[in-house]
């Protein structure tokens, strides 16, 4: 089997996204989770702010979640820029 | 020197059989830690309950236990089995199916550890609720044990599929990624699961009159906390069951082996995070029945939430496995 250069650059550009989004996705997934659990306890607590708890946990998850979407966009990249 | 496909078939057999059973052994071994660490600590604040207590830890371990003799009995079959092929694509399948049952069982073994020693503590402080306690435990541990059946299901269908006919390239990275997506899926789900009903066995020992409504919502959290291993095997069964053509090129192998990666470690996080966010959910139902409602609501957004990467993950997967 001959190997070429550009096969192998895009074998390893194919790995890697998976690698990117893989681990990429354990931090948020754990950490919305978090925010999610810490969440139910403050409706738990105080459920007349309900709302409010609600708005301030998408918040907070969204900004969790902007990790998992640079792995998003970095796998994207490898896949069909790179 | 040559050595033949045979030879390395059983290189690839006891070397797998060996990961699968060292892997495998982790899970459990940390989960039955914990329950034996929590009993201890119940008989130290209620001596009087000792033999409820001791012999719901030992229920506890043995389903906890179970994951690992999933990766005993494929570790046998590697070792003890003849393997016979033509392709060297059943070389790496015996690989795959190794990592998959030894992954898979760390999970689930961790996972059952948490409600068996939460129900030890519940004894402790409500020996009224010894039954009830006893019931929910099994129901967590049980949903618990479903993404080590996952791994093993991929496993065995990896060990006793025919790949003969399948070319080298690119199938030897189908085979071994599909192992990779059951088994690495398999992690986060486990422990996830454990989490909620850990919370369960807790919150049913504190208020009792809990127990029906937090039970449905605990096994409404598992089921959706199951869903990240469920994509895993979903991916596995397209690794192993589509046919990819021969190819001269390095690349679309690199590329099966990387979505069975990218779904396989992309689903642990958001399994142990939707465990996270419904553990939260059943504990403060149960402490505060009447917000059921509101309580639930938020538990399954801040689920959906946490879900979205593991979709992006197998978004990821399914672009590597058929787009590029």
């Amino acid at each position: 089997m001959a190997i070429e250069g550009t096969d192998l650059v895009r074998a390893a550009a194919f790995l890697g996204a998976g690698l990117a989004m893989g681990l990429g996705a354990i931090g948020p997934g754990v950490g919305e989770g978090m925010a999610a659990a810490k969440a139910c306890e403050a409706i738990g607590k105080n459920p007349k702010e309900a709302g409010l708890l609600t708005r301030t946990m998408l918040v907070g998850q969204a900004v969790s979640e902007s990790t998992g979407i640079y792995s998003l966009v970095i796998a994207l990249l490898l896949l069909f820029v790179v | 020197m040559e050595y033949d496909i045979n030879f390395w078939l059983k290189i690839a057999a006891v070397s797998s059989g060996g990961i699968c059973m060292g892997l495998g052994a982790m899970g459990a071994a940390i989960g039955e830690g914990y329950t034996a660490a929590m009993a201890n600590e119940a008989i130290s604040r209620n001596p009087n309950n000792s033999g409820e207590i001791f012999k719901s830890m030992l229920v506890g371990q043995a389903i906890a236990e179970s994951a690992s003799i999933f990766a005993l009995v494929v570790a046998m079959i590697l070792l003890f089995t003849n393997f016979e092929a033509t392709s060297f694509v059943m070389v790496w399948a015996l690989l795959g199916a190794g990592l998959a049952m030894g992954f898979g069982a760390i999970g689930s073994g961790v996972g059952s550890g948490f409600p068996a020693g939460a129900a030890c503590l519940g004894m402790s402080r409500q020996p009224a609720m010894g039954n009830k306690l006893t019931t929910n435990m099994l129901i967590g541990s049980a949903v618990c044990q479903t993404p080590s059946i996952f791994s093993l299901v991929i496993a065995f269908i990896l060990l006793f599929t025919n790949f003969d006919l399948r070319p080298l390239w690119p199938n030897w990275a189908a085979v071994f990624g599909a192992g990779l997506a059951a088994g690495l899926s398999a992690i986060g789900s486990g422990i996830g699961g454990g989490i909620v009903a850990k919370e369960n066995c807790e919150g049913i020992s504190r208020s009792p009159e809990s127990a029906g409504t937090a039970t449905n919502i605990m096994l409404l959290g598992q089921a959706i906390t199951q869903t990240p291993a469920i994509l895993g095997l979903l991916v596995a069964f397209i690794l192993i069951f589509r046919v990819y053509p021969e190819t001269e090129l390095i690349s679309p192998a690199f590329a099966l082996l990387g979505s069975g990666l990218c779904i396989g470690i992309g689903a642990i996080g958001p399994g142990i995070g939707e465990g996270i966010a419904s553990s939260g959910g059943v504990k403060w139902i149960s402490r505060n029945l009447k917000h059921t409602g509101d309580i639930t609501r938020l538990m399954l957004v801040g689920m959906a939430v946490a879900e979205s990467t593991a979709i992006y993950a197998l978004v990821i997967a399914l672009v590597l496995i058929f787009v590029v």
